[in-house]
Formats: C-alpha cells, structure tokens, sequence
C-alpha cells in the first residue's frame, strides 16, 4: 500500500530521516466487542474494499471462517464459548492487525521501507519492498501477518490507509451494523470507550475495560472487552503483549551493530532474491539474522 | 409489525423469541443496540439455541422447539395471578369484560365443538354472548365467571412455572426471571416489544404462538405504544409487500379476501366482509369493505366493472379450499396439476419432505422458472448423486427458465417490515437475457390475451377484459403499477362536506383510501397501497428523516401503509380520556378539534375522547381480543400442543390430545411422522448471518464466510453418539437424510423435560446442489409435510431426527 501520501514517521530498516512536514491527528479504531454479533459483514466488507478474495473453504467444525488470517483475509472474526461466572458466553472477537504504536512487525523487519508507520499510526505495509524473509510475523506478538503463497509478500489489515488519508473511515467501520467499530482520532476513542464501559459496569460487568496494552506502547485498534483482566478468554488474545526479546534486542541494545546489519541483511536478501527467488530467502536471511545476534 | 424498526429503540424490554434478529436481521438490529445504549433496554432471548443475538443478551433462557406457547402461557398465568397487568387498559381497551357464549368449553385439550373425523372445529360456541339491542354483553366489573378475563385466568392457570418447566426445559429460576423482566412493563411508562420470524411461524402452532405473545402485550397496555408492539421481522426485503399486495392464494391486494365457493352472490360476499359494530358507537371500519373491492374491480377491469353485473364479481375466482403451497404440492403428487409456473422462489429447496416435492415437480407436464439463479427447483431433474438422486430419463416434465432481474436491476419500492415502501434506483443493468420479472409476465398476458382473441375459449372475458393501459405494453413500468396499485379518480369526486365542490378532479392520482367510493368513480389496485403516489408525487422516493420528537417516526421519510400510519393502534397510546399513558412517549393527542401528533392518528381524527369509540378499529368491537372469537382454527385461546414429531410422544398438559387437533394433514403423512424410539432428538432448521436462504449460496463472499454445510449438537450429545468436532455426520429423519459437518457447541444444551433429556440437532438450511459454495443436502429433505392450521406455513422448525457418525 505505497499508494498514500500519509505523513511517514517510521520506516523498516532505514536511517535517513521520514518526511514529516504535516501535522496529522492519530487516529484509531475501537472494537467493542460487546456489541458484536459476529455478523461478518466486516469481514465481507475488507474483502470488497480491499479487492481480496479468499478461496471457498471448508467447515472445520467451528463458525469461524475462513478459520484463520490469509494474505487473503486480514480479518476474521473468532468465536469463543466460554462459561463465566455469568454462565455461557459467547465471545466474538473481531481480530486483525492491532496497529500497535510500538510495531514489533516494523523493528524485525529487515527490508527498508516494507513496513511503515505514519503520523497516524497506522502501520502499513508497502509490499514492493518485501523481501517475503517473513520476519514481521515473528516479530508480531499478536500473529497477523500472512505471507502469501501466490507471490511471497507479506499482506495484513492496512486499517484501510487509502480511505483514511482521504478522509473516510475503514471499511470494516463503515459497514458493521450494530456500531461495534467505530472511528476517530485516538483521543476521541479513548472517550468514546471510557463511556461505554461505564454502561457495561453499570450493566454488571464489573471488570469491564479498554485494550489498549502498554507493552506495545498502546494500540490503534483497541477492544471494548467485557472481561478487561481475562483477554485470553478472547480467543487467546495476549494479556501482556511485547516484543520479542531477539528483536528488541535487535533494534535496542545492538543498535551500533544494526545498521550495519540492515545494509549486509538489505544487500544479502537482494542477492539472494535475485539468484533463487523469493522462497529461499527467508532460511537464508535467518541464518544471517542469527549470526548478527 | 405493529410498529417499525426504528421504534426498537424506544423500548425498555426487548424480547426475541421465535426469532434470531442479531443473525438474521443483523442491519436491523442495530435498534437494538441503541435501545440498550440509550435507554437502558434489557434484552432477552428465549430460543433452543444460544444464538449470536443471545450473545449478546442480558439474559437467556433455553426453551425446547415447539414449546412457545407453554412459555409465554406461563407468562400469561404469572401476569394474572402476580396481578402485574395495566388494569387501566385492559379494562377499556381489551375484551376482558366481554362475556363469552354460554356453551363456549375447554376441557382436556379440546375446545367445544370438536368433529374429530375432520380434525376441525364447529365455532359457533366460540362467541360473545349477545344482548337484545344486537351488541355483545360487557360486565365492566371483570367479575362475570364468564367474562374473557375469567375464562383467561382459569384457562392458564395450568400454566405454573412447574409445568412451563417440565413442557419447555427451561430452568424454573430462568423462566422466573423472564417473566420478572417482563412484568416491569406493565406500568404505563414502560415498554416492552416482541421480535419474531419464522421461529414462530414455522410450527403446526405457529400463529398461535404469535397470538399468544399479542395477548401479553394486550394485558401489559404495550400495543399502540412507542416501544411496544407486536414485530414480525420479514425475511426477504420484500416479503411484507408480497402478502400486501395479496400473493396469498386466499387473498385479493389488501388483505380483502377471495370469495368462497358457496358466496355466490356479490351482496353476500359484502355484507359478510362489512362486519357490524358489536358494541354501541363503534366504527368498524372493515364497513368500508365495499369502497376497497370496488375500486379493485375498476383498477382491474375498468370499465367492464359495472354495478349491473356487480363489479365482475363473477370473474373472481371461488375458492373451494385454500391453494396454499402444501395443498398444490399435494395435488401436484396426485398428478391433478400439468403446469407450475415458479417465480422468484425455489420449492424444491423451500418446502418440506423435498422428495415428494421433486416427485411432484417429475408430475408435470411442465415447469416454468421465473427467477435470477439457477435454482434446484429448476434442476430437480438432474442427478447429483446422494444430494438429488433422481433418474432424469424417467422425467418427463419440460423445464422452461426466464431469467429475471434482481432487484438491484429495476427501479421499484420493496416493503420492509415495517410496512415502509421505501423507492429504489437500478443500479446496474441485467446480464445477457434477463428481463424485468413484470415484462416476463406481461409477456404471457399479451400472448396469452392474443389466443383467446383469435381462438376464443370458455371463459374469455377476464382475460380479454383486464384492464393493461401501460405505455409499453411488453413493459409496465414500475411507475405506471405504483400509480395504479394508489388509485386515482375515475370521474370528478364531489366533496362530501360540500358536494357543489370538486375534492377530486377526474384523472387525478388519489390522496388516499379515505377518498374510494363503492360507486364505481374510483379505481385502486391495493387499498392499503393509497397514499404511495399522489397528484403530489412519489411518496415512497421520500428521503426527509426530521424526528422531531426524537421517537423516530420520520413522516416524511418514504410512506408507511396504512395513510403513511408509523405505529397501529395508536389511539391506544392515550387513555380514554386523551391523555398519554407515557408523557415521553406522546405519539397523538386531541388539540380540541382533532387527534393530531407525530404520527398518523389510527382513529377517526374528529371522535373526541371520552366518546364511545375504542381504539381497535379495524375489529367491530373496537377492543383487542384477548379471546379470538372463531377467528383461529384450534380455539379462541390458544392452547400448548406439541410438534407432529415430538420427542416425548405425550403431552403433559393432556395426554390424549398430543399435538393441533385442527390442523390439516394429508393422507400418508400422519402415518410416515417420526417417532422417539427411532428418531430420537429434536431437530430444528434456521438460518446463519453469512447466507440469505438458498441465494447467496451464489455468490463467492457469502461462500466464503460460510463454505460447506454443518449441523449443531451439543457436548453431551457428541459425547453419547462419539462425535467430534468436525467428524461427518449423517442425519435422518423418515424422509431422507443429509450428511453434514458436526458443530459441536455447547450453545445447545440438553433439556430436561418431564423427566427425560431431550437432545436439540441444530440444522442450518442453506445448502444445497447449485451455486459456488460446497454443494451440499437441501435441508428440507428432513422435514415434515405439515403447516399451520391457519396459514399452512410448514412445520420447519421442530421435528424428530437421528445423528450418527459415519466412520
Ligand atoms: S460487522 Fe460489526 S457486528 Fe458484524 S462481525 Fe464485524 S464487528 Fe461484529
């Protein structure tokens, strides 16, 4: 998604200062998920906005589907049955890229300018700049980044950078019925959600709460949960999420040696994709990750 | 519905049952969410399943399928005898003090009048007992042992939480609850609104069950009331305006009803329809029913209608029997039909037992498909395996398919379920030799019309006779059939207040039904239609959504049939001296000369209040029924009786009559019902968030949200049967099986009833042999031949079927 004229704040794996120019509001999207109904419409609506199409799968058993994130899907609603102290519930997360402030896909990624975060927040990916090593999904420590099999690029919710930039909310929020996204600067969200979870106090969810988790320095897109202290109840979405220690250690501690590395892992995955191609690039690039440590 | 989408969002209790609105009317349902985000709503689901609206709900209570009327007759027996009633209300705007007929009796599952070998009841018992001035006789007093309430008291005082338990499964606290949730509406500042669809209607007891909640909402004072009400939620966008225009073979546009085969005399035909107040200064207003058959017969046949030969009443078509889908299925199975044509729907998927359905299609000497897809219906023919295992070289019918446009692709209003006709745009062209559904037909008419000119016949003239004045003969557009269905003057209109004034020139668009005449000087094609294109234009392309009051009645945004009305029985939202039972809630009141308000009064304008006029209009004793007269087929009350494939082969309220004692059944199929010993558990059909019936099947996103076809049990039940998430399943019922994936959830849960466990199969109907998704078994090869006794609508959701893995 290089398509944007967004204001740019960080890049994967480059020095040279971003542009910064404007001044633009970060935004964010808040879920909540207690007023989903697990409709998909959101799910439809990623698919028409972004032009993807899954294939046409099979039930595995479960309401979930497709039952997990593609480069073709970058989101799909997961369904948890749960029994609580208030009996059984049925919890419906709507999962995707989380946006985080402090993107762990963007610190591992070693290919310059593949991943981005504008002044917005919003983390996107510029596939022409993949080098398909599939690093930022080991750097994600939420899981949603799909390598794609089609053409090795890697592919996630670009919380709908085209439309926001020209002012228009996401797809998703657009189109969901029951008001469960919404869409505004972050401030607002923060608002927005603080009211809801009061009625939800009020309603008897006493632990009811914002995602917004520090780990990663907070995220663009933030959940309403019902049970905030049990998020795992969520179909496993973490309760402390960070970065892995290998890539804070990457981009912290060993930052002297980083550039340097950036250049060797930039030239070596250039190298490599043009002699065999994409696929067995990745291994390589491991290896040379792993020596860098 | 009473009320309309928007006015959810005004209630302070929200009840779905019957229905699954967050899956299957997700837009919609967004009203429930503002409900509960603005005012505070609790929201209750009562269903066999915990469904993605119960996911969401304040509280959920699990009920067997079948079993609706048990519960909400528990309801009635907690209202009345924990007196959480609007007595106000019930007491002026009911027929509590009405006294019933004295030879009227209930007794061990049976109504009086009961004729056993033709499975229906002689009503005449069914009645008010009548005083000599010709009205029915009231006791204000409610005390009469007679009285409705009496008789209602006594009739539900079966119904105790013990029993509601041991009929329904569902936990005593549970069902204690709900009532507890419901009864804070009794109060006249609170609300409470019923959504429900097919969960009610797809029973043998269906429009019982529907009538049974009207009667909580006429005890709790909620019917007229914003945020109350009683809410059909329709499934296709356009099913409310199917059974508006009369699409029902027992009904004419507008709910005016076709004559039966012994109503050979016009007047006859009339007077019964005209019904007479039964108390004194009551309006009636079906006594208008001439002014709306007439103007149908000039909208019709022009002018060949004529008082001499009574509006061509002759040309109407006598009903010895209603021609419901079942009924000509049956006659199709019997080999009495040579021809179907099928427009816009699929039955081979849609009706029951789908293989005496396909059997009948294999009858035919010819089939005629009218619809955008490819449907099974129009495949029946061929051979797809296990999914549709027929011969083709032993059927004989010859298939005709009419491509026909979709909506998108055609101008025209659809309306929703709140009776709003809301105007559409196309917005695309057909593919390849698709036409408009109204060309299709007008091209059958035009050949069919140059037959009989060139051939004659035995019966030309309604054919020769219809009226067909459309621009483009082969192509009326869906302006000219809106002008028509609004009606408009067939010579000048004197004023009645000042006859030497014109209120209508001839030629004019009408302004609505107030201004049709039984004289044969106004044409309307749907009575209920008047108003939707005026001498002012379009009504229903409106688009102004000012709420004024914030209740959400947009006047001015599209039209709302009747006179653009947004909740019925209004009149019902003042109490009889005109004051607003809710303040907050003021919908009309009187300004000293007239009801006016933000919305459409649902009263004559100029009746002050404290006059002897009541609310409920459109019945002659302007009161609503508590007690239906003979208008139902089982009984005036309803009364719980089980599924035709019930799992406990008894009913605990009584044992020797099981299940609708008047409902039809045809020969071979009472005999071929499942019984618990071989097919064990409880199955109920319904639909998911991710498809539309058997459509969306066709399109590749909806095949992508939801692939290949499952079913739902419980833990336990996997467990019992060794089944595992994901395993193959084959499920049976006497008329076929499916073979399925295996959802196993614990959103289903056994049910202890009466002492037994019943286990629920859970079987979502969208599959099937054509389209993109995974091809899949028409749900319907499982289910029963049998409907409701008064509509016929098939018994989808509640039958007997077996599960077993296949290895
Ligand atoms: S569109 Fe809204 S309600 Fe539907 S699944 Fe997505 S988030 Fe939930």
């Amino acid at each position: 998604m290089a398509l944007q004229s967004l204001d740019i704040i960080r890049r994967s794996a480059t020095t040279t200062p971003s542009p910064g120019q404007r001044k633009t509001p970060e935004v964010a999207k808040l879920i909540d998920v207690t007023k989903c109904i697990g409709c998909k419409a959101c799910q439809v609506a990623c698919m028409e906005w972004n032009d993807t199409r899954d294939r046409i799968g099979t039930n595995h058993g479960v309401l979930d589907n497709p039952v997990d994130l593609t480069a073709d899907s970058w989101t799909v609603m997961r369904f948890a049955e749960v029994v609580t102290e208030r009996g059984l519930e049925w919890l419906i997360r709507k999962d995707g890229c989380m946006h985080c402030a402090d993107p762990g896909c963007l610190k591992a990624c070693p290919a310059p300018g593949a991943v981005v975060q504008y002044a917005s927040g919003i983390v996107d990916f510029h596939e022409e700049n993949c080098i398909g090593c599939g690093y930022c999904i080991t750097g994600c420590p939420f899981n949603i980044p799909r390598l794609s099999p089609k053409d090795s690029k890697v592919y996630k919710c670009t919380l709908c950078s085209d439309r926001v930039v020209a002012g228009v909310e996401p797809a998703c929020a657009k189109t969901c019925p029951t008001g469960a996204i919404v869409f505004g600067t972050k401030e607002d969200m923060l608002r927005h959600a603080e009211e809801r979870i009061g009625e939800l106090k009020e309603r008897g969810f006493a632990r009811a709460g914002l995602y917004d988790p520090k780990g990663v320095g907070g995220t663009h897109v933030m959940y309403v949960l019902h049970h905030a202290d049990k998020p795992e109840l969520y179909s496993g979405l973490p309760k402390d999420p960070a970065i892995g220690p290998a890539v804070e250690l990457w981009k912290g501690a060993a930052k002297p040696l980083a550039a340097l590395g950036l250049a060797l892992v930039g030239a070596g995955a250039f190298f490599h994709y043009v002699t065999k191609g994409p696929n067995e690039v990745s291994g390589e690039i491991e290896k040379e990750f792993d020596d860098e440590k | 519905m009473t009320n309309h989408w928007v006015d959810i969002k005004n209630a302070n209790v929200i009840i779905v049952m019957g229905g699954n609105a967050a899956e299957a009317h997700p837009c919609g349902f967004k009203w429930v969410t503002e409900a509960k985000a603005h005012n505070k709503a609790t929201f209750i689901v009562v269903d066999p399943r915990f469904t993605r609206s119960a996911s969401v709900a304040d509280l959920y209570a699990p009920l067997r399928t079948g079993t609706d009327i048990a519960f909400l007759g528990g309801v009635i027996n907690y209202l009345l005898s924990s007196d959480k009633i609007q007595h106000d209300y019930v007491k002026a705007y009911t027929n509590a003090p009405f006294i019933v007929a004295a030879g009227y009796g209930f007794d061990d599952g049976l109504f009086s009048g009961y004729d056993a070998a033709g499975r229906k009841y002689d009503k005449a018992s069914w009645a008010y007992e009548m005083g000599l001035d010709g009205y029915a006789r009231v006791d204000e007093t409610l005390q009469h042992p007679r009285c409705v309430l009496q008789l209602l008291k006594t009739h539900y005082s079966r119904y105790t939480p013990e029993m509601v338990s041991a009929i329904c499964g569902t936990p005593k606290e549970t069902f204690l609850k709900v009532c507890e949730a419901i009864a804070t509406t009794s109060v006249p500042n609170r609300t409470l609104t019923f959504m429900y669809a097919l969960g009610w209607t797809q029973h043998s007891v269906g429009s019982q069950m529907i009538r049974t909640a009207a009667m909580v909402q006429l005890l709790l004072g909620n019917m007229g009331m914003a945020g109350g009400g009683m809410n059909a939620l329709r499934g296709h966008s356009n099913i409310q305006g199917l059974t508006d225009l009369g699409l029902l073979s027992d009904l004419l546009p507008g709910y005016l009803t076709m004559p039966r085969e012994q109503e050979t005399d016009y007047q006859g035909y009339i007077d019964k329809r005209a019904l007479k107040p039964l108390r004194p200064g009551q309006m009636s207003y079906w006594q208008n029913y001439a002014k709306f058959h007439v103007s149908l017969m000039k909208a019709w046949f022009g002018d060949a209608a004529t008082r001499e030969n009574n509006w061509c009443y002759d040309w109407l078509p006598k009903l010895d029997k209603v021609y419901d889908v079942l009924q000509v299925f049956e006659l199709m199975h019997q080999g009495k039909l040579n021809g179907y044509f099928c427009q816009g729907f699929n039955p081979l998927a849609a009706f029951p037992h789908k293989a005496k359905i396909g059997a009948a299609l294999a009858k035919l000497k010819y089939l005629v498909v009218i619809d955008p897809l490819a449907t099974e219906t129009s495949c029946f023919w061929e051979n797809y395996g296990d999914l549709n295992d027929v011969n083709p070289a032993t059927i004989q019918t010859e298939v005709i398919r009419l491509p026909s446009t979709c909506f998108a692709e055609e101008n025209g209003s659809l309306t929703n379920s709140g009776r709003w006709l809301q105007w559409h745009y196309k917005g695309a062209e057909p593919p390849g030799e698709a036409k408009p559904d109204a060309d299709i037909i007008a091209g059958i008419f035009l050949k069919l019309r140059e037959l009989y000119q060139k051939e004659g016949g035995v019966f030309p003239d309604p054919i020769l006779n219809l009226t067909w004045n459309y621009r483009i003969p082969r192509s009326p557009s869906a302006q000219e059939l809106a002008m028509e269905y609004n009606g408009r003057a067939i010579a000048d209109l004197p004023d009645p207040k000042d006859p030497t004034k014109v209120l209508v020139q001839k030629g004019q668009q009408l302004d609505g039904f107030a201004q049709l005449r039984d004289d044969g000087t106004t044409a309307c094609g749907c009575w209920i239609y008047s108003g939707a294109w005026t001498e002012k234009g379009n009504m229903m392309a409106r688009r102004d959504n000012s709420d004024p009051s914030g209740l959400g009645n947009t006047l001015g945004w599209a039209f709302a049939w009747p006179a653009n009305r947004r909740i019925l029985y209004n009149r019902a939202s003042c109490d009889p001296s005109g004051k607003p039972w809710d303040p907050k809630r003021r919908l009309i009141g009187w300004d000293g000369s007239k009801w006016s308000g933000v919305d459409v009064p649902d009263f004559k304008p100029d009746v002050p209040p404290g006059d002897a006029m009541d609310p409920f209009i459109m019945l002659p004793e302007g009161v609503g029924r508590l007690f239906a007269l003979d208008k139902m087929a089982e009984g005036p009350f309803p009364e719980h009786y089980e599924p035709f494939e019930t799992p406990i082969d008894t009913n605990l309220l009584h044992p020797k009559v099981i299940s609708n004692p008047a409902a039809r059944v045809f020969k071979g199929d009472l005999e071929a019902f499942g019984k618990g010993t071989a097919f064990p558990y409880a199955a109920t059909t319904y639909r998911l968030t991710e498809h539309f019936h058997f459509w969306t099947k066709h399109t590749g996103l909806a095949a992508i949200m939801q692939p290949e076809q499952f079913v739902e049990i419980s833990e336990e039940l996997a467990r019992e049967k060794g089944i595992k998430v994901g395993d193959k399943v084959k499920v049976s019922s006497p008329r076929g099986f499916i073979k399925a994936v295996a959802v196993v959830t614990r959103r289903i849960r056994p049910l202890q009833v009466g002492g037994k466990t019943v286990h629920h199969v859970g079987i979502p109907l969208h599959w099937g042999f054509t389209g993109v998704a995974r091809r899949g078994y028409l749900a319907n090869i499982l289910t029963p031949f049998v409907g409701d006794a008064n509509t016929q609508t098939p018994e989808f959701k509640s039958f007997l079927v077996n599960i077993e893995k296949i290895s």
